[in-house]
């Protein structure tokens, strides 16, 4: 793909590289995710001051992109592997793109409307 | 760079991808849904405290995870930054033994 303008306009590509992106922010998001459950070691107390501050509307919208990147990463993964152990059909790739973004897009609609 | 080595890691990233895709879903479902009355941190541990179902559950996540991550990163590593080598694979073994320490931490802190 790379050195290969052309392929840039596919909606693979961008597939491709919401994939890599969504992947990475996720891996940074983890420690830091792991670490604040942890804090129930010290009981609910630690916790619960955790969860009072992440109702701010900027960590509320961090939450709902963060859904949106674990969604998305999960269609497109299911997408990926479909094209590496059943096969690749060229014609299906954008309905199958769409429907993976589409899928995330329900995920992370799902959670702002709860959450908020 | 060694074939047989870069082949098995990267079936354990789709090994790993393929359980990762389980999990996720349930961990999306249950976030949907827990999030509709307020998240409080009684809520959280109402449902997870003393669970042999949702510790087995998390340590599977927190694996599955803890493969994942480091190997998708070092592929991205190596083709974006050309960051690759034994210095890499040590630099990600480590990100994955972090995960797997801080993962087995929160499953610790939630179930027990």
């Amino acid at each position: 793909m790379t050195g290969d303008w052309r392929n840039r306009g596919h909606p693979a590509y961008w597939a491709f590289l919401v994939h890599r992106l969504s992947g990475i922010a996720l891996a940074l998001f983890l420690p830091i995710h792991f670490l604040v459950l942890a804090q129930a070691l010290r009981g609910a107390g630690p916790l619960d001051a955790f969860l009072a501050w992440t109702h701010r509307p900027l960590v509320i919208g961090s939450e709902i992109a963060l859904v949106f990147a674990l969604a998305v990463h999960l269609t497109g993964g299911l997408r990926l592997l479909f094209v590496e152990f059943v096969g690749w059909k060229s014609e299906a790739q954008k309905a199958a793109i769409a429907i993976a973004g589409g899928l995330a897009a329900f995920c992370a609609i799902a959670f702002a409307l709860n959450v908020v | 760079m060694n074939a047989r080595r870069e082949t098995r890691l990267w079936l354990a990233q789709r090994a790993s991808a393929a359980v990762l895709a389980v999990c996720v879903a349930t961990h999306l479902a249950t976030m949907i849904v827990a999030v509709r009355a307020g998240l409080t941190a009684s809520d959280i541990l109402g449902r997870t405290h003393g669970s042999i179902g949702w510790a087995a559950f998390y340590a599977l996540f927190v694996v599955a995870v803890a493969i994942h991550a480091p190997l998708g990163l070092r592929t991205i590593a190596g083709e974006w930054l050309g960051f690759r080598g034994r210095a890499a694979d040590i630099v990600f073994a480590l990100f994955g033994a972090t995960l797997l320490g801080l993962g087995a931490l929160a499953i610790a802190a939630v179930t027990r």
